[in-house]
C-alpha cells in the first residue's frame, strides 16, 4: 500500500501542494500538517486594508468541504517535530508518526526577532492570523503605534493603522525605507504617501534601548529622541524555519537547500516557498531565497508535480507585490541584477523601472503607482525577463511602444492554462 | 431578458486586448480576440474585487492584474490561481460596427 504524500506547514505553499496533487491526478493519501489551528490561508490580507475592517476574517487557500472532497487529510495544531528518513516517517507534536512516500517542507519563515532586552508584551510580530488580530485590537484613533522596520509589512501595517486612526511612527536605522529590493525612486513614492497620511517616518537611526513596561513601549533612538507608543509593531525581516530539516540532517544554505526541482539533499524529500532557497535559472543558477507570495504558489506545484516524478526545472521569474494607501507596487526579477535603468512613465503618475545588466539583458522591472496602474507592464516585463530579451532602451522609455510588441514576433510565452495535463510519468498517479 | 446594450464601437479595442465597460450600477470587461471574436465576462475578478480590465489578454485568457489569476473569457473557467470560483460570461454580438452585449 502506498505510504504516501505528506507535506509539513499548511501555508500558501503547502496548500497549493496538496490541492496540486490532487489537480494532476494523485491517488494515494495526501496529508497536510500545519501547526496553526486554521485552514491553509492568505497572509498577505493580515498587513494590508483587509485588516481595518472591523472583523477581520481568514482568507482560506481551501475550505473543509474542498479539502475533503479532494481527500486531502488537514492535520491542524499540531507541529512535526522529527523526520525519520530511514524509515520514511514524520513524528508529530501528537505523538503520532506519519508514513510517507515523498515529503514536502513548506515550513516558511517567521519574523526575524530584534535583538535587544527590554522587550515585553507590548512589541509584537506580524505573521500570522493570530498575531494579526492582537495588532487589529489596538489600532484606533488615540493609540500611537510604533512600527520598527521601513520593510514592506509594516508600512503596509503602518497605512491600515492610519486608515484606522492610529497615530504612526516608522523607525528605520538604514537611510530609506525599503533599503532591500526597492530602487529609491520608488521608495520615495511610498515614503512621500506615508508623509502624507500623517506617518511620522524616522530613517538613518538606530534603536538604543527599547523599555517594555507592559503598558508602554519607550523606544530610545541613537539620536537621543524618544518615541512612545501604546504598541511597538517590529518587522525587521523573516527568518527561514529549517530546524526540522536541519536536524533531520538535509542540507542547509540560506534555508533548506534544494535543487532547480525543489528536491533536498534527500531525493524523497523535497521544499518549497519561503523556507528553502534554490537556484534560480533566470540569473544563471544564483541562489536566492524568496518570500513572496507568488513564489510559494507556484513552487507549491512544482514541489507537487515533482513528487510524482515530473523532473520540471524551477523556470518562474520572482514576482513580488505590495498596497498602501492607493498605491499599488509590483516587482518583477531581482533589481540587483541591474547596472542601469530606464524609466517608463504612464498615465496618472505612475512609471515603470526597467533594469537592464550590463549586455543590455532586461533583468528586473518596478512600477509603482495607483490602483493596477502598472500591472500589465510588470506582467509583459516579467515575460521578456524570462525570455532573457535585450529590448531596446528607446522602446522601453516609450509609452507608446506597447511591450506585448516586444514579445512577438515569435511569442514563446504563452499564459499557461492551469486546466492543461502536465506530462508526468505513466503509474505514479496511482501507486 | 434579451436587452442588448452597446458597450463600444468595435475599434475601440485592439485585438487580443479587454476593455472596461460600465451599465446600470454593473461592471463588465469586453474582450478582442487574437482572431477577431469578442467576449464578455463580469468585471471583478472573483478572488478579490478587482478590475479584470487593467489585466493582460493571452490568447483565450484573460490575467487578473492584481494576483495573476487566470480565467478563459471566453468559457469563464477560473484557470489558474489564485482564483477558484469561474467568472460569469456573457453573449455578445457585433452590429453595424458597434459591440452589444446582452446583460441579462
Ligand atoms: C503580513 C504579511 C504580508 C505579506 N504580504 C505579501 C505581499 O503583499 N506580497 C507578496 O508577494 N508576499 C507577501 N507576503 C509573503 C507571503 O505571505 C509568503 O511568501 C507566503 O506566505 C509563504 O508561504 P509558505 O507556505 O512558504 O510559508 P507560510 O505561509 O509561512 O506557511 C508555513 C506554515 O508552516 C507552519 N509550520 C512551520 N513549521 C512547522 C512544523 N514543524 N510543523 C507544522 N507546521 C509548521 C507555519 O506555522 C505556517 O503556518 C506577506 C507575508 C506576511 C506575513
Ligand atoms: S484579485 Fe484577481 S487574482 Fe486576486
Amino acid at each position: 500500500m502506498a505510504r504516501g504524500m505528506v507535506i509539513i506547514g499548511a501555508g500558501e505553499c503547502g496548500g497549493r501542494a496538496a490541492l496540486a496533487l490532487r489537480d494532476l491526478g494523485y491517488d494515494g493519501p495526501v496529508t497536510l500538517v500545519g501547526d496553526e489551528p486554521h485552514l491553509p490561508y492568505e497572509r498577505p490580507p493580515l498587513s494590508k486594508e483587509a485588516m481595518a475592517s472591523d472583523a477581520p476574517a481568514i482568507k482560506a487557500i481551501a475550505s473543509d468541504e474542498v479539502l475533503a472532497e479532494k481527500s486531502i487529510r488537514h492535520i491542524h495544531s499540531v507541529q512535526a517535530v522529527a523526520i525519520d528518513r530511514a524509515a520514511h516517517t514524520v513524528r508529530l507534536s501528537d505523538g503520532s508518526a506519519l508514513p510517507y512516500d515523498k515529503l514536502l517542507l513548506a515550513t516558511g519563515s517567521t519574523p526575524r526577532k530584534l535583538p535587544m532586552p527590554g522587550l515585553g508584551g507590548r512589541c509584537v510580530y506580524l505573521r500570522t492570523f493570530a498575531d494579526a488580530l492582537a495588532i487589529r485590537a489596538h489600532l484606533r484613533a488615540g493609540n500611537r503605534i510604533a512600527v520598527i522596520g521601513g520593510g514592506f509589512i509594516g508600512l503596509e501595517l503602518a497605512a491600515a493603522a492610519r486608515k484606522l486612526g492610529a497615530s504612526v511612527t516608522v523607525i528605520e536605522a538604514q537611510p530609506r525605507i525599503l533599503m532591500r529590493g526597492v530602487p529609491a525612486e520608488i521608495a520615495e513614492i511610498i515614503h512621500k504617501a506615508h508623509v502624507a497620511e500623517g506617518v511620522d517616518v524616522v530613517c538613518g537611526q538606530g534603536i538604543a534601548s527599547i523599555a517594555d513596561d507592559g503598558k508602554e513601549v519607550r523606544v530610545m533612538l541613537a539620536g537621543g529622541r524618544e518615541i512612545s507608543a501604546d504598541l511597538a509593531v517590529i518587522g525587521i525581516g523573516a527568518v527561514p524555519v529549517t530546524g526540522l530539516a536541519a536536524e533531520a540532517g538535509l542540507a542547509i544554505e540560506n534555508g533548506i537547500a534544494v535543487d532547480a526541482e525543489l528536491r533536498s539533499s534527500d531525493p524523497d524529500i523535497f521544499a518549497a516557498g519561503d523556507c528553502c532557497s534554490f537556484p534560480l535559472a533566470v540569473y544563471g543558477g544564483r541562489r536566492v531565497r524568496l518570500e513572496a507570495w507568488r513564489n510559494a504558489q507556484e513552487q507549491g506545484a512544482l514541489g507537487a508535480r515533482n513528487m510524482l516524478g515530473a523532473g520540471e526545472a524551477h523556470a518562474a521569474v520572482p514576482w513580488f507585490w505590495s498596497d498602501q494607501y492607493g498605491l499599488s507596487l509590483q516587482i518583477a526579477g531581482l533589481s540587483d541584477e541591474g547596472r542601469s535603468t530606464v524609466r517608463r512613465d504612464l498615465s496618472d503618475g505612475a512609471f515603470i523601472l526597467f533594469h537592464l545588466a550590463e549586455e543590455g539583458r532586461l533583468v528586473a522591472a518596478s512600477g509603482i503607482g495607483p490602483g493596477n496602474a502598472v500591472a500589465r507592464d510588470i506582467r509583459l516585463a516579467e515575460m521578456l525577463i524570462g525570455k532573457r530579451a535585450k529590448p531596446s532602451v528607446e522602446a522601453l522609455g516609450s509609452p507608446d511602444v506597447k511591450l506585448k510588441a516586444l514579445l512577438a514576433p515569435e511569442r514563446s510565452h504563452r499564459l499557461a492554462d492551469g486546466g492543461a495535463a502536465p506530462h508526468l510519468p505513466a503509474g505514479i498517479l496511482s501507486p | 431578458m434579451s436587452d442588448w446594450v452597446e458597450a463600444c464601437a468595435a475599434g475601440d479595442i485592439d485585438e487580443e486586448d479587454v476593455m472596461r465597460f460600465d451599465h446600470g450600477g454593473r461592471t463588465f470587461a469586453i474582450y478582442r480576440s487574437p482572431d477577431d471574436e469578442y467576449f464578455a465576462t463580469d468585471g471583478l475578478c472573483t478572488h478579490e474585487k478587482v478590475h479584470l480590465a487593467d489585466g493582460l489578454v493571452m490568447d483565450d485568457i484573460i490575467e487578473c492584474p492584481k494576483h495573476n489569476g487566470r480565467f478563459n473569457y471566453k468559457t469563464g473557467a477560473a484557470r489558474g490561481a489564485p482564483v477558484c470560483v469561474n467568472i460569469k460570461t456573457y453573449p455578445v454580438k457585433v452590429d453595424a460596427g458597434k459591440v452589444l452585449v446582452q446583460i441579462g
